[in-house]
């Protein structure tokens, strides 16, 4: 069973919601060879109905403590811009489209995609052109990302406070 | 008339006197070796919570007791935090310092607030960040960007100015920030001890800050 899970943090993202879950969105999902779309819609106001069909299933859910188990199990994921949400996925290995909310203000959002799109971690887009990217593109082309370093931060902060060891 | 030139005169005084001290907290760099310090974490909401308590995750229980602050609407940062200090204590059932605080302020600005009343919202945030960090006095405030942060480092700075302590200030810009500072990271910047940024272009156009690489 292969899956999708759509991912939009804490936050509210009706636009990707709403065309994610739209029925030729759907078709095109199930066409590329997915039968599970599981969609994360946070503070969002656009809430699809959940249905189970023979070859397909669409599960609808607001938050959980913790996607981890989610991301685990995703053949593919798409998620919001927050680097919360595309840590994790990366952190898992799964390969990341991350779609950018156009409507948020400055769009600090989009330096990050863009960036690990430079690295060759992530593909992005926004809503409109989701669905022709979805076509298009070579997952097999991503490559692994090397997770961050915090015990850097932390021997540099032992330093400068003068932490004894 | 004398009176006026007088008041003046003492106006101008107070005023170069708190230029002084502000100077001076600044610059000042505390390199006392100790064995713990107390921490004020500022959480802000999502992504901003994650990445701190990835960073305070590496930190040894040195740092103890540590204060979080978050905003009064934010229940889901409270939830992580409580998870993060769980897992903590159950990972190191010896450590004694298992003390932890949420502490909760309103928010400074909400997610597509306007700018001009965000001004409002922050001065009034300032008004009641100065009485918890003068509760805590803590020895270190660690933040990542959200705006909850600034009134909290506003208030701790002075702290320093007013001569009751000097807190070290630690601002890490979000991994979220490549190329751009966020607002609070261009306030924070000229206030805070260490100014941490995690993308190579940054540091370039910061040449202040510190670079350790991504660390979240």
């Amino acid at each position: 069973m292969k899956c999708v899970f759509v991912t939009v943090g804490t936050t509210s993202f009706d636009d990707l919601i709403a065309c994610v879950s739209a029925p030729d969105s759907l078709q095109k999902i199930e066409s590329l060879g997915y039968n599970r779309l599981i969609l994360q819609i946070g503070r969002g106001t656009v809430v699809p109905e959940p249905f189970s069909t023979e070859s397909f299933t669409l599960d609808v859910y607001r938050y959980k403590d913790s996607l981890r188990e989610d991301i685990q199990k995703a053949d593919l994921v798409i998620s919001h811009a927050g680097a919360g949400s595309c840590l994790e996925a990366l952190e898992k290995g799964k390969p990341l489209v991350v779609v950018i909310n156009e409507k948020l203000m400055n769009n600090h959002q989009l330096e990050l995609a863009k960036q690990l799109h430079k690295e060759g971690h992530l593909f992005y887009c926004t809503c409109s052109t989701l669905p022709g990217l979805l076509q298009s593109m070579d997952l097999s082309t991503l490559k692994c990302y090397p997770p961050g370093q915090p015990e850097k931060f932390s021997a540099f902060l032992d330093k400068v406070v003068g932490l004894q060891k | 008339m004398v009176c006026v030139l007088i008041l003046a005169a003492a106006a101008g005084a107070v005023a170069a006197f708190l230029i002084l001290r502000i100077w001076v907290v600044l610059r000042s760099r505390d390199f006392t070796p100790r064995e713990s310090l107390s921490i004020l974490v500022v959480a802000g909401s999502g992504g901003h919570t994650t990445e701190i308590l990835r960073l305070l995750g590496s930190l040894s229980n040195a740092y103890s007791p540590r204060h979080y602050v978050i905003a009064d609407t934010d229940e889901m940062s409270a939830n992580k935090i409580n998870s993060f200090e769980l897992d903590r204590a159950d990972r190191d059932p010896s450590n004694m310092y298992t003390k932890y605080y949420i502490h909760r302020i309103p928010r400074s600005r909400e997610v597509r607030q306007s700018w001009p009343s965000t001004v409002f919202t922050t001065l009034h945030s300032m008004w009641l960040s100065f009485p918890l960090i003068h509760q805590v006095k803590p020895d270190l405030v660690l933040c990542n960007g959200p705006g909850t942060c600034v009134p909290i480092c506003v208030s701790a700075l002075l702290l320093g100015i007013l001569g009751i302590k000097k807190v070290i200030i630690v601002y890490v810009e979000s991994i979220c920030r490549v190329e751009t500072l966020s607002l609070s990271g261009k306030i924070l910047f000229h206030l805070s001890d260490y100014f941490i940024v995690q993308w190579p272009a940054l540091k370039e156009k910061y040449p202040q800050s510190v670079y350790l690489g991504r660390i979240v």
